[in-house]
């Protein structure tokens, strides 16, 4: 794999390219991350190293007596998030800004397929004060041993300090953690959050599902009678015994006078049918490149769990997923956890995954059968500066897909290619149904994603910016 | 919660007795509860007061990712409360030998809550039976007034960090002076000085005569001298009753403020906030000492669980897990600060210091520093326990560290100042050793003492119904994020528009960094440090009216 990336990015340079985008692969390609998922584990507070931490974070029940800090079950969470919205709600129509965020956190649990964790979270605001820091030093710690003026002591990894691709799995969630369905969350995202519901949900596809209704008609017995039905047949009856003297005058009728014939009872009876529902299959794609490191990471994955959340409220839960994970090659993981937690590393090739879905598309035919939607998150910078390949390939899966939607976070530390180079293809308008691009910085927090996913699924067409 | 068994809370008055003859005092009631982690995720949020009052944000996960100690002081995993009888919690399956320890530091903590001067305004006060009293009142006014209960709540708790702690402190302990003492200091002090600016020799010719009238009357003296001042400068008198009543306006904090001057609050309808407001400033005043002291208090609980453990008998036989545990509280890090273990260090530093006699004025003159190693005038067994029991009724981390960080605690200790900075080429942090000058180390700490800004109200700019904030500049800007809620909440108390000075960064200087070469399988040069990152600072008016914040440039 290390070869493939060598030998990519000797193939690259001998076709040119500008010294940001070297160094941008350079770092990429020296880079020794592997994409393991991160392992955790339950530590004893006291034996965590203290480095950097404020003298505060020190207390008599976890240092001195190690007692962990208390773990809610999902059952001590003192009120629903349903609650929490309520409220929130309420705080707007006062005239006060929502104070609730969900899937600031979120991440999905390790048990149930469509399970997600849900930490409703908040901050006090008060006025304090903020740090001024050159942005590639840190606060100084104190220290005690040997060791002269100058002297390096000791190293630690970058990647470490968020737990690399784990940027989400922010250690083992707080105190208030909830655990919520994920259906439930798509509700709660297009009931208060007020993203749209979708018109049209596309093809449909017959299910081996039935559903009783009393919809056949039957005569003589049967559950219900249909009143209408029943009359229409008396009158037919009655009419050919040639018992309608005063149908050329109709005020002349005289129901009473009409013979009913048991068999003229017309009633409705259950009966089986068949369902047929849209359905959508949904392919996640994200860049867990080297460069993804950090927030970056952390937004794609909040924003495609609060994606997939929704288009499962949307779409009834029938949804398929798909998770796919690239760098200079794409790969398919089965579930979700896989997809949230695998550490980012190696370099970036925007391509390679575009073209697995494509070749998914057409060896399972799913075109054919289902409505797909396609999420892309990314930092945007792909080694492929041009999107030579990358284009032919996006261009494919518009063909078939009913949304593609790409995030970009920008991180500043260079790399723009994708959105630069998406804008200027044109597709964007040609397909201005179909595609969605949305550039964020890394500081977003949720309003911003949940914004971002309007712009993203939002059925206006508009040019995105 | 349930109270600990007979058995274990016999180890506890035990511990008690062999504390108080070691000197140590505190009241005679304490009251121990076993907690489960069901109880501490109630309690947590609470600040571990069982009877604080209910709000919902204690129910939600809150984000501490920033300032999380400046916004949330109190700590939320403490043993003991400061109360009265106080209160302390503990596992359920502690061995015994290791509650004899806990019980020392918790004793240890209590022994500073009732003797430091920091705390002098909770000493007569059982906070745990006020907390009660307001969580009643709040729980009554929610069934009345319904959700704005929650949001006068959040918007007092949004500047309960502005409350005017030390202001409330210096008035505890003030020498009461007279009225006639007061006409004296003012006609000598400011009124000779300021107002008439005589010359020395006349200065003190007025205070011969003063002197020389108090010989000739006695206690009628002072009443003669001013006879005759009042002859000589009949303003005197106005000018000093003017000064009096300009001393005894209080200096109001900003809750106290809007309480007394805020005519939205005032309104007959609203006056149900002020009791709001009351208890949250209130509940801050009484969390303000602690986050002040911790690394005396829990160097001070350390110092004692320790000295104490090893002279109790009836632990023979655990020293070897005594010290196991011991030595993973108390000892200090290779990189990082451990309150516990620093403090410590600090109070047996302090202790050997003033046995040897070396806070004393012979030996500071000393600047040989091998007649100072060798410095020894002590003798007297309980001079350096003295000096400590003196040092823990009067200091806060701030003068603690500031007074006794030298540089020979520092070399004792092998104290340096660990910096950390990122090598872009081996993608690591690298630790070093910054410094090993106390100057430094002091520093270090200070900066990371828990001080929230000083926002001032600007009586004068405060025009038409506005208030004039001033955020008094301390080489800090104030988190922006937070700027705008917090205003909000101000406004909607204050019940007009509201202003804030503050400064920002208007600009900071990149240091040029030369281009990076990156030769595959070659080591980089190593990058410069950025020593010369400069900020450049601007005064900003943040106004906030009907809900709508906007910004202008001052300077």
């Amino acid at each position: 794999m290390k070869d493939n990336r060598h030998n990519l990015y000797e193939r690259l340079k001998n076709r040119g390219l500008t010294p940001e985008q070297e160094d941008v692969i350079l770092a990429e390609l020296h880079d020794d991350g592997d994409h393991g998922i991160p392992y955790t584990e339950d530590g004893d507070p006291a034996a965590e190293p203290n480095t950097g931490k404020p003298i505060y974070a020190f207390a008599d029940l976890p240092f001195l007596q190690r007692m962990p800090p208390p773990r809610g079950s999902y059952t001590t969470a003192l009120r629903s998030l349903d609650e929490l919205l309520e409220r929130d709600k309420l705080r707007e129509k006062d005239g006060f800004p929502r104070k609730i965020r969900v899937g600031r956190l979120i991440k999905p649990g390790k048990g149930g397929k469509d399970k997600v964790v849900v930490v409703p979270s908040t901050v006090e605001e008060k006025f304090i004060h903020d740090a001024v820091k050159p942005p590639d030093e840190d606060g100084d710690a104190g220290g005690s041993g040997e060791g002269e003026e100058g002297e390096v002591i000791g190293e630690q990894p970058v990647r470490e300090e968020g737990d690399s691709g784990a940027g989400p799995g922010q250690g083992e969630g707080g105190p208030h953690e909830m655990e919520s369905n994920a259906y439930d969350l798509g509700k709660i995202l297009t009931e208060k959050f007020e993203l749209p519901n979708l018109q049209d949900k596309g093809k449909k596809r017959s299910l081996t599902r039935y559903t009783y209704d009393m919809t056949d008609r039957h005569r003589g017995f049967g559950q219900l009678l249909d009143k209408k039905a029943t009359l229409k047949k008396i009158l037919e009856t009655n009419i050919a015994l040639g018992r309608g003297p005063g149908f050329e005058a109709p005020e002349t009728i005289d129901p009473s006078d009409f013979i009913i014939s048991p068999r003229d009872k017309i009633y409705r009876i259950l009966s089986r049918e068949k369902d047929y529902e849209s359905q959508a299959m949904v392919f996640f794609l994200r860049d867990y490149s080297g460069s993804m490191w950090g927030k970056p990471t952390e937004l794609v994955v909040g924003q495609h769990v609060l994606i997939y959340s929704w288009l499962l409220y949307q779409y009834e839960k029938q949804v398929e997923t798909r998770f796919i994970l690239h760098d200079t090659e794409a790969r398919e993981v089965p579930d979700f956890y896989t997809y949230y937690n695998s550490k980012v590393a190696g370099g970036t090739q925007v391509a390679s995954a575009y073209r697995l879905v494509n070749e998914i598309i057409q060896e399972e035919s799913l075109y054919q059968d289902y409505n797909i939607y396609i999420f892309h998150g990314t930092d945007g910078d792909d080694w492929d500066t041009d999107g030579r390949q990358a284009l032919p390939e996006l261009e494919r899966m518009l063909a078939v897909a009913n949304r593609v939607g790409v995030s970009i976070v920008e991180h500043g530390r260079g790399g723009a290619e994708v959105a630069r180079y998406i804008k200027n293809s044109g597709l964007l308008k040609k397909y201005a149904a179909l595609l969605r691009l949305d550039v964020m910085g890394q500081d977003a927090d949720e309003s911003r994603l949940i914004e971002g996913i309007k712009r993203l699924i939002s059925t206006e067409k508009v040019a995105a910016a | 919660m349930e109270l600990i068994d007979q058995h274990t809370k016999s180890i506890m008055e035990g511990c008690k007795e062999r504390a108080r003859d070691a000197g140590l005092r505190f009241g005679d009631e304490t009251l121990e509860y076993i907690v489960t982690n069901r109880d501490l995720l109630e309690l947590s949020p609470k600040m571990m007061i069982p009877t604080l009052y209910d709000y919902w944000v204690h129910d939600v996960e809150v984000l501490k990712e920033r300032g999380k100690y400046e916004l949330y002081p109190s700590n939320p995993y403490e043993t003991v409360i400061n109360t009265r009888p106080a209160i302390s919690f503990y596992n359920d399956n502690n061995p015994d030998w290791l509650n004899v320890m806990i019980f020392y530091h918790v004793l240890g903590h209590i022994d500073f809550f009732q003797n430091n001067v920091y705390f002098s305004h909770t000493w007569d006060m059982d906070f745990a039976g006020q907390a009660l009293a307001d969580k009643r009142l709040i729980a009554r006014l929610r069934s009345e007034k319904g959700r704005w209960v929650d949001y006068v709540i959040e918007f007092a708790r949004s500047i309960d960090n502005l409350v005017g702690y030390h202001t409330e402190l210096s008035r505890m302990d003030r020498p009461q002076t007279t009225r006639a003492g007061k006409r004296l200091d003012f006609y000598f002090d400011v009124f000779l000085q300021s107002e008439k600016k005589v010359r020395i020799g006349d200065y003190i010719k007025e205070i011969e005569r003063y002197n020389e009238s108090v010989r000739e009357f006695g206690g009628v003296g002072e009443e003669a001298f001013f006879s005759e001042v009042t002859q000589k400068h009949p303003e005197f008198e106005s000018i000093f009753q003017k000064s009096l009543e300009g001393k005894s306006k209080r200096k109001l904090d900003l809750p106290q403020f809007l309480l007394e001057h805020s005519d939205f609050l005032n309104k007959e309808e609203n006056k149900w906030m002020k009791s709001v407001i009351q208890v949250v400033r209130k509940t801050s005043l009484v969390f303000q000492p602690q986050i002040r002291t911790k690394i005396m208090n829990e160097g001070w609980a350390s110092y004692w669980h320790e000295t104490l453990f090893l002279d109790d008998d009836r632990i023979d036989g655990h020293e070897v897990a005594f010290a196991r545990v011991n030595s993973g509280v108390t000892a200090m890090p290779r990189v990082g600060l451990n309150p516990y273990a620093l403090g410590m260090r600090l109070f047996y530093f302090l202790e050997e210091m003033a046995d040897k006699g070396k806070y004393s004025f012979a030996f500071r003159k000393l600047l040989d520093a091998n007649e100072r190693e060798k410095y020894d005038k002590g003798g007297q067994e309980w001079r350096g326990r003295d000096f400590i029991f003196k040092i823990r009724e009067t200091l806060s981390d701030f003068s603690f560290i500031n007074t006794f960080v030298d540089q020979d605690f520092v070399n004792e200790n092998k104290l340096f100042v660990a910096g950390r900075r990122l090598n872009r080429q081996k993608q690591v942090w690298e630790y070093f050793v910054k410094s090993r000058k106390a100057e430094d180390y002091r520093q270090m700490i200070i900066d990371g003492l828990y001080h929230p800004p000083a926002i001032r109200i600007d009586a004068e700019k405060s025009t038409d119904g506005d208030l004039y904030l001033n955020h008094v500049f301390e080489g800090y800007p104030l988190v922006k994020d937070f700027i705008p809620n917090t205003m909000l909440g101000i406004e909607f108390l204050w019940g007009g528009p509201v202003k804030l000075e503050t400064s920002e960064v208007a600009a900071a200087t990149e240091p040029v960094r030369p281009p990076v070469m990156m030769i595959p399988g070659m080591p980089l040069q190593p990058q410069p440090e950025r020593e010369d990152y400069e900020v450049k600072w601007q005064r900003v008016l943040y106004t906030m009216e009907d809900r709508n914040l906007s910004k202008t440039i001052l300077t």
